[in-house]
């Protein structure tokens, strides 16, 4: 069943469509991700979820209600980590967790949810004392404080050190596993891929697709890549009959270490080992790998890298 | 192809909800020790207009009756000016940099995703700034009692009503000065230009029964001209004049109105 269905939803900024026509659903415990460039629309889509804007067209439901029209029912349905956002800068972490929670109908405790979350040492913290890291694991501590059925976090963990991200990724795995969706806009392709189910790409306001991590790869021109070192310089017939082999996007010349790169699909490779025999090539340090999703991504997207 | 009807899970309290503080409550004391945490705030609100006062009546002649004051001392005139004072630094010094800040640093919109209205947020803040000009008026009547014997107002009924206005007053501008300004840093641009002309108005510098006539029926017309009016009236024992009361009244709800209507919430 989804939970969350955004239907052809629009929101237009003096002039410019910083949401063009967005549909997607989230279905219940998955995590959903929007990825796509600074300024695609990823974050105003989550807000039209949040019931923070009003969409100019399009519908939006949460569990079937409307985020803005039935407000109170679906901020007690729906956890919200804003990107940009701060708490009171003298609130300590544990007068934010008692205030947060006393919102809420129905609470879960919060001395275990801030255990769970590395918070119990810094309970008589002030917030404007909190590191990245700590504010963020807050945020996501006041997002689940309602005991929500979705969280959507939003670009949680821009700015956080390698570490500290590898950390908030394996909280955001926990939360799923507790039973909650997750609709998780990010700009890390590694991110997406590690925790997301299905991944909507955002470009320019619109969903340029729409699919599971290894769909989207899939979906990608030139998914399969292959790389070798010639044992000798190849001609330019050469190169022409390597390009024109089944399924081969681009041909890319040799770098600094005499490295060629094909990007083609899973049809590419017999025949490419057949024409190197014919060739009389050897292929040294040969590689055939996926693209990654970073390339994917900068496919659909159309930009360069 | 079956419909599917999506109900919304029922979010029923939990029994010991009835017994958990109320979020309007919560708001409020966490607010309070917030409040608390600001000793700059606490020192200009609480303190400062007592030691003005306890300064003002170091000087010998403030401490003598003057015949033009109608029998009246300058340090007796200088306890409802010190409690002005007292409002004005909380409505518009204090209290805008925090509204605006709130809102600058999307604490507003993060709570706009809870069940809770920010407005309980503005509502906290107005109430505790508020608060805490009555507290500082209490103060500084007894200060001016106990260290120089000035006597308590003569018709306490109208002076209540003067202060309550007058701190209406003082808050409603500091609202509009939120709603006006975009970022705290403007906020506090504006609140302190704002600062000096309400302090002039107020008579801290110049008492506003000993200005010129002229002058002082210009500053009588601004909110604090006139609550000073009232005040000194009701202090000497006589009802404030209506059209004193009217004029603070007036303004404040103008100042509320547009406030209200002009305030963004990010």
């Amino acid at each position: 069943m989804a939970i969350i269905e955004v239907n052809e939803v629009r929101k237009t900024y003096a002039g410019r469509h910083v949401v063009d026509g967005v549909s997607f659903s989230v279905e219940e415990g998955e995590i959903f991700g929007i990825l796509g460039p600074n300024g695609a629309g990823k974050t105003t889509t989550v807000e039209c979820v949040e019931g923070l804007r009003i969409p100019d067209a399009g519908t939006v439901k949460v569990a079937g209600l409307d985020p803005v029209a039935d407000h109170d029912r679906v901020t007690r349905l729906l956890g919200a980590q804003l990107q940009e956002s701060e708490l009171q800068a003298k609130l300590t972490v544990r007068e934010a967790l008692e205030l947060y929670a006393s919102f809420y109908p129905a609470p879960v405790d919060w001395r275990p949810l801030a255990a769970r979350l590395g918070l119990d040492e810094k309970l008589t913290t002030r917030f404007a004392k909190l590191s990245g890291g700590q504010k963020q694991r807050l945020f996501i501590a006041l997002a689940l404080i309602g005991d929500p059925k979705v969280v959507v976090l939003d670009e949680l963990t821009t700015g956080l050190d390698p570490r500290a991200r590898r950390d908030t990724w394996k909280l955001i795995e926990e939360i799923r596993d507790g039973g909650v969706t997750v609709l998780l806009v990010t700009h890390f392709m590694e991110e997406a891929q590690r925790l997301c189910d299905r991944i909507a790409v955002i470009d320019r306001g619109k969903v340029v697709a729409l699919d599971t991590p290894a769909g989207l790869i899939r979906q990608a021109t030139g998914s399969t890549v292959i790389s070798f070192v010639p044992s000798r310089a190849l001609t330019g017939p050469d190169l022409t009959r390597l390009t024109a082999l089944p399924g081969v996007a681009s041909v890319t010349p040799p770098d600094r270490e005499g490295t060629l790169t094909v990007h083609g699909t899973d049809e590419t490779v017999t025949p490419f080992v057949a024409l190197l025999a014919e060739l009389g090539v050897t292929a040294r340090q040969l590689r055939i790998t996926e693209t990654s999703l970073d390339e994917a991504f900068l496919d659909l997207t159309g930009q360069d890298a | 192809m079956q419909t599917e009807t999506t109900t919304a899970p029922a979010t029923t309290p939990g029994p010991g909800a009835a017994r958990r503080r109320g979020p309007a409550t919560a708001v409020l004391i966490a607010e309070t020790r917030l409040f608390l945490r600001e000793p700059g705030s606490l020192f200009w609100v609480f303190v400062f207009p007592s030691l003005l006062l306890v300064i003002l009546g170091f000087v010998p002649a403030f401490r003598e009756t003057q015949d033009d004051l109608g029998g009246r001392r300058v340090i007796d005139l200088y306890v409802p000016i010190s409690i002005l004072l007292a409002m004005i630094t909380a409505g518009i010094q204090a209290m805008p940099p925090v509204l605006t800040a709130y809102r600058e640093r999307g604490i507003l919109r993060r709570m706009s995703t809870t069940p809770v209205r920010p407005s309980a947020l503005l509502g906290a803040q107005i109430l505790l700034h508020g608060a805490a000009c009555l507290g500082s008026a209490l103060l500084v009547t007894a200060v001016g009692r106990t260290a120089y014997g000035v006597a308590l107002p003569g018709q306490l009924p109208g002076y209540l009503l003067a202060l309550l206005l007058a701190v209406a007053a003082a808050l409603s501008l500091g609202a509009m000065i939120c709603a006006v300004t975009p970022t705290a840093k403007a906020a506090t641009a504006v609140g302190s230009g704002a600062y000096l002309v309400m302090m002039f108005t107020a008579g801290v510098w110049l008492p506003v029964q000993v200005m010129p006539d002229i002058l002082r029926r210009i500053v009588e017309i601004t909110p604090f001209g006139a609550a000073s009016q009232a005040l000194e009236q009701a202090a000497s024992g006589s009802w404030p004049g209506w059209i004193h009361l009217g004029i603070v009244a007036l303004w404040t709800a103008g100042m509320g109105v547009a406030a209200s209507r002009m305030f963004r919430w990010q």
